[in-house]
């Protein structure tokens, strides 16, 4: 197996900064936002390793950093400091020194995202057919027609009716937009997939749908995945690994049965007791 | 003698639950040998450790003492205490199974891809990976109607089977199975322990915990007797 990701310490701050930053928040401090300066240390120091295929996930309450862990390795957001290394069959790239042409080069075809908020990933103006076509237009897919059936194949492989290719996605219910989503992220077939809360807010049938696809989807691709979710039972059943997050900091990481049957840090005793 | 695939050398495991600020012992001092093509049986009384030592093995549980030598299919002996998270991912996908006393499995998956779920993971075709699983299923009587269904509503006897068959389905090198017929009426209980005996003869080595005394005799290779861990001021003094 080899390795897809590297995280090390990986650092956002939201606000000034100040000297005092770090020695005022996270878990001890019980806050993430610095009483000095009034920063927010969304993230400080997180560092991990992905594997080809696997699925990582990262825990954490509200608040905890999560979101912004993904976001700043798919480029939404500049971290303060850190250091990410991407593999890619023979090539590495370091990605926080890349030029914005060459991030937005990964970002359209080697990275997929998926956000719990619909709005971020798709573009409700255009036809969800429309929204998987402009991803593919971006990479090297140039012909019309040959763009059309990949999206169709697309979006029949996420179980989105072919009826519905020409509708737009803010006509869709909400187990469908997180389907289109899917569907776009899958249509450069990237190695590496971040998705944050994909199932939250949707009804339990419509998540065991779109749980079943993305492990399919997994095994069949064998995409490295990193699963953003508080919901401790996506956790148990999507994820090998995880890392538990407060208040910007990576308390805890190891196997994920081990986290929920086995919790070391007593945050993390807490967090898994309370969700039983 | 067959050759030894796990040497388990002053295994131990104490939990510390930080928020009552309590140490729990769990396993204390276990040393045992499990062979290929045998079986060992753990015994003891309720509290005694014999899950937490399973657990402890496949890392469900971190151990807190000792060493769980293993010999890998290619010859290659690591120590899972000190293995790497990824080895561990690794030797579960293709070397040991565990079937616990719980199912866990995705909401509305059908009993059959529950079942198929470690070939597929091991990259074996869905059809072939399925019609394992159904040959499986029908060797343990689990009627078809359930085997599109999810294992959810299952009763507890039919769920313990659907463990049992993705356990059985990659034939592992290393099982592990805890209680794996305490809910079976007597008939189905026959027809695991024949799969048990299957398996045994096909090279698979199994360290179990029986509920019955009588399955424990008619399967055991070898017993290991555990008793309870010792009282927490003296697991205190141990550690000081
Ligand atoms: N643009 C921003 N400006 C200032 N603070 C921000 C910004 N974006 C995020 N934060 C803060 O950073 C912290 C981490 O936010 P993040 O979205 O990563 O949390 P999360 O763990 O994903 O939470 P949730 O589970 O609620 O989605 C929060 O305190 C948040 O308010
Ligand atoms: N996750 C856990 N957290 C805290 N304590 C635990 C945990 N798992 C086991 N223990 C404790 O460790 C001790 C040994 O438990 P274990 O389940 O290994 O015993 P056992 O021999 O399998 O018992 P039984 O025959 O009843 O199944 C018990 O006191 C139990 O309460
Ligand atoms: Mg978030
Ligand atoms: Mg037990
Ligand atoms: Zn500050």
């Amino acid at each position: 197996m080899n390795k897809i990701l590297e995280v090390r310490g990986l650092s956002k701050i939201y606000g000034p900064g100040c000297p005092q930053c770090l020695e005022s928040t996270g878990p001890e401090a019980d806050t993430n936002l610095c009483p000095h300066c009034g920063s927010v240390v969304a993230i400080h120091d997180v560092s991990f390793d992905l594997f080809e295929g696997e699925i990582l996930g990262v825990m954490g309450e509200s608040g905890s950093g999560k979101s912004t862990v993904v976001k700043t390795l798919y480029f939404d957001q500049a971290p303060s400091s850190g250091e990410a290394i991407f593999f890619d069959n023979d090539r590495q790239y370091d990605l926080f020194s890349l030029n914005a042409a060459q991030q937005r080069w990964l970002r359209n075809h080697r990275f997929g995202m998926v956000y719990q908020n619909p709005n971020l990933g798709l573009n409700f103006n255009i036809s969800a057919g429309g929204n998987i076509a402009e991803r593919l237009l971006m990479s090297d897919l140039m012909d019309y027609g040959a763009i059309r059936e990949r999206a169709k194949a697309l979006l029949a492989r996420t179980e989105v009716l072919l009826s519905r290719v020409d509708d737009l996605p803010k006509h869709f219910s909400g187990g469908m937009q997180q389907r289109v989503q899917i569907a776009k992220a899958l249509a450069t077939q990237p190695p590496l997939l971040f998705l944050d809360e994909v199932t939250t807010g949707l009804d339990l049938s419509v998540q065991a749908r779109i749980l079943d696809l993305i492990l399919e989807i997994q095994q069949e691709l064998k995409t490295a995945m990193v699963v953003v979710t508080h919901d401790l039972g996506v956790i148990r059943l999507l994820t090998g690994r995880a890392i538990v997050m407060k208040y910007g900091r990576v308390i805890e990481t190891g196997l994920t049965d081990q986290i929920l049957e086995d919790p070391q840090h007593a945050y993390t005793q807490r967090l898994v007791a309370s969700a039983l | 003698m067959n050759p030894p695939i796990l040497q388990v050398e002053g295994y131990g495991k104490h939990f510390q639950l930080h928020e009552q600020n309590k140490l729990i012992p769990s396993s204390h001092n276990v040393s045992f040998t499990v062979r290929a093509g045998e079986l060992t049986a753990l015994i003891g009384p309720t509290g005694a450790g014999k899950s937490s030592v399973l657990k402890g093995i496949y890392r469900t549980y971190l151990p807190s003492a000792g060493r769980i030598l293993y010999r890998d299919a290619m010859g290659h002996e690591l120590d899972l205490v000190l293995a790497s998270e990824h080895q561990i991912l690794e030797l579960r996908r293709r070397e040991i199974g565990f079937v616990t006393q719980f199912l866990h499995c995705l909401p509305r998956q059908a009993t059959l891809d529950v079942v198929a779920q470690p070939l597929f993971a091991l990259g074996v075709s869905r059809d072939v990976a399925r019609q394992r699983a159904a040959e499986l299923l029908s060797a343990m009587k689990l009627p078809e109607r359930l085997w599109s269904v999810s294992p959810a509503t299952f009763s507890g006897g039919e769920r313990q089977r659907v463990n049992l068959a993705r356990g059985f389905i990659a034939k592992p090198r290393l099982l592990l199975l805890d209680e794996p017929t305490a809910s079976l009426d007597p008939a189905t209980a026959e027809r695991v322990i024949g799969l048990i005996e299957g398996l045994k003869a096909e090279g698979t080595a199994m360290l179990a915990i029986f509920h019955h005394p009588e399955t424990t005799r008619r399967l055991a290779d070898q017993v290991v007797e555990l008793d309870p861990p010792p009282a927490v001021e003296e697991l205190l003094e141990e550690i000081a």
